[in-house]
């Protein structure tokens, strides 16, 4: 690899692991989302012409802030000149109030909080919209760039570029704070971020087809968030549990697909496959949030993936303390999903018809009746209890509330296994 | 930064309005003058007001130059603006933690919205 190009990985790299900390640091500073996203974006395309000719800095994250915030007074500067060119007398430039005087020791940590711990609090700040939230996080915090989540979240562009403008602006108007939040509210504002988070990491592992690669990126993104915010705040437990669920689930991504792309049921799965380092952090970060002694439901979940992840041969799942820990699990955080998977499991740990019945049970549920998941759970315990004539209705169910192609080839394989099985 | 909290409830926008009781009302007021109390304490408050039921309310809108009056508001919905504060807040999560101290966020909702500070002439 010559030199040019080596710098040049290392640039793209970098972009993703230091971006968010440079506009974190210049969103402090100068009070302006879109001017720090541009001087840091100016700073990196600086890095392109400059490291390959004189080297790659010592420390190359604290050369990209640097130059960033000289790009943004360049910018300033130049906003200025504009303005006295047009002749707008009198008033001058409000970013000279907000920027003025303000470089130098405010550019490092004053008060031993990390300045992506506030951009992540501001961004995920409940008078922005849950998708706003999403969008300003990854395209902020994560580097991405507003064609990258239009991607991922498969909506236009311009759609998604006018909810980032919005949601800037009323940052900026109607004067939401950049700060961690008092301890006061904290919980509530805490479990705001993690929600987006973790909305993010399904966005990315959930089946969905599309663009692989954005997906893959999509939930790596979401674990290396979730670390920032575990790293920075050790004593939430459940901050420490969403990491851990990641981890845990993220470990079983290898096996989920087969050679052509088709879904891989979880007992099916060839188990040698699974990222053992990922299981084996994922298990050591859960004990070390049970430890706290509040568990939360991102921590029950995570335990529940931990013993999914540690049973060598799906025979060896351990099905009756997971069906407890959904009980636990209902206990704190009741939902009709909750209830699906607690069925399934008491059906592995009691026997499927125990379960089957556990599942009729929620059939009055309107939103398991539209939940494709539900359908399938039951349809798979009608085919394990040889009642295939109802299993195939079930699939079908399931079929028609599916627009994933992976899951409908799946379940269009199922119904086609029991239609060619004679009747007994 | 200055904040308009408004106050909508459904009181405000029925259109025949029962005649209040008396020991609720009083219930009411005691809770609202608790409120206002609370704002000064804080040196939050800037203004507040109580308005007359939406039935009372007039629109005018002038077209072409001619002016059109009409009786009451414009469309019919479900919760009316029944009130005012406008307060001095640090930022949005100190003026939503005041909008949610006041008494009408129980009974309707309450809208937060900065004021936009325009220059002055």
């Amino acid at each position: 690899m010559t030199e040019a190009s080596a710098a040049h990985e290392l640039v793209d790299r970098l972009f993703r692991e230091e971006s968010g900390r440079a506009v974190a640091t210049l969103i402090r500073v100068l009070g302006d989302f879109d001017l720090a996203e541009e001087a840091v974006q100016d700073a990196f395309a600086r890095a392109l012409e400059v490291w390959p000719v004189q080297g790659v800095p010592r420390n190359p994250g604290a050369w990209i802030t640097t130059t960033a915030r000289n790009a943004a007074i360049d910018r300033i500067r130049r906003a200025k000149r504009l303005v006295a060119k047009t002749e707008q007398l009198g008033r001058d430039v409000a970013l000279d109030s907000t920027s003025g005087g303000r470089w130098g020791e405010e550019m490092t940590q004053t008060d031993g909080i990390d300045d992506r711990l506030r951009l992540i609090f501001t961004c995920c700040h409940p008078a922005l919209a849950p998708e706003a939230q999403v969008a300003l996080t990854l395209r902020t915090l994560g580097g991405l760039t507003t064609p990258e989540i239009a991607r991922a979240f498969l909506v236009p562009e311009v759609t998604l570029a006018q909810r980032l403008v919005r949601a800037k602006r009323k940052i900026r108007d109607a004067g939401i704070p950049y700060r961690v939040p008092p301890v006061e509210v904290l919980p509530e504002r805490l479990d705001a971020v993690l929600r987006v988070l973790y909305l993010i990491f399904n966005e990315g592992y959930s089946a969905t087809a599309g663009d692989a690669l954005v997906r893959r990126e999509l939930s790596g993104e979401a674990i290396r968030l979730a670390r920032i915010v575990a790293d920075l705040m050790p004593g939430e437990p459940e901050a420490i549990g969403l990491l851990a669920l990641m981890l845990l689930h993220d470990a079983r991504r290898e096996g989920r697909t087969g050679p052509g792309g088709e879904l891989v049921l979880l007992e099916d799965q060839d188990r040698s496959r699974w990222d053992r380092a990922a299981i084996g952090e994922g298990q050591q970060l859960l004990d070390r949030a049970l430890r706290l002694g509040r568990a939360g439901p991102y921590q029950v979940q995570a335990a529940i993936a931990a013993l999914h992840d540690s049973a060598e041969r799906p025979e060896a799942t351990d099905w009756r303390e997971i069906a407890a820990l959904y009980a636990r699990l209902a206990a704190i955080s009741p939902s009709p999903v909750v209830e699906l998977n607690r069925a399934v499991a008491v059906a592995m740990a009691e026997g499927f018809d125990v379960g089957l019945r556990r599942l009729d049970a929620l059939a009055g549920d309107e939103q398991l009746a539209g939940y494709p998941y539900y359908h399938s759970a039951r349809a798979d315990l009608l085919r394990r209890l040889g009642r295939s004539a109802e299993a195939i209705t079930a699939y079908r169910v399931a079929l028609a509330l599916t627009t994933n192609e992976v899951e409908r080839g799946f379940l269009g394989r199922r119904i086609a296994e029991l239609g060619g099985a004679r009747p007994n | 930064m200055r904040y308009l909290v408004l106050i909508y409830d459904e009181e405000t926008a029925n259109p025949s309005p029962a005649p209040p009781d008396p020991e609720q009302w009083a219930k009411t007021m005691g809770e609202y003058n608790e409120y206002t109390a609370l704002l000064r304490l804080r040196g939050a408050y800037e203004a507040g007001e109580a308005l007359q039921p939406v039935t009372t309310a007039t629109t005018i809108r002038i077209r072409d130059g001619l002016a059109m009056t009409t009786d009451g508001p414009f469309a019919e919905t479900k919760e009316a603006l029944g009130g005012f504060y406008l307060i001095e807040a640090r930022d949005l999560d100190e003026a939503l933690e005041l909008g949610a101290a006041c008494p009408g966020a129980k009974y309707g909702s309450i809208e937060v919205r900065p004021i936009q500070e325009l220059p002055s002439a």
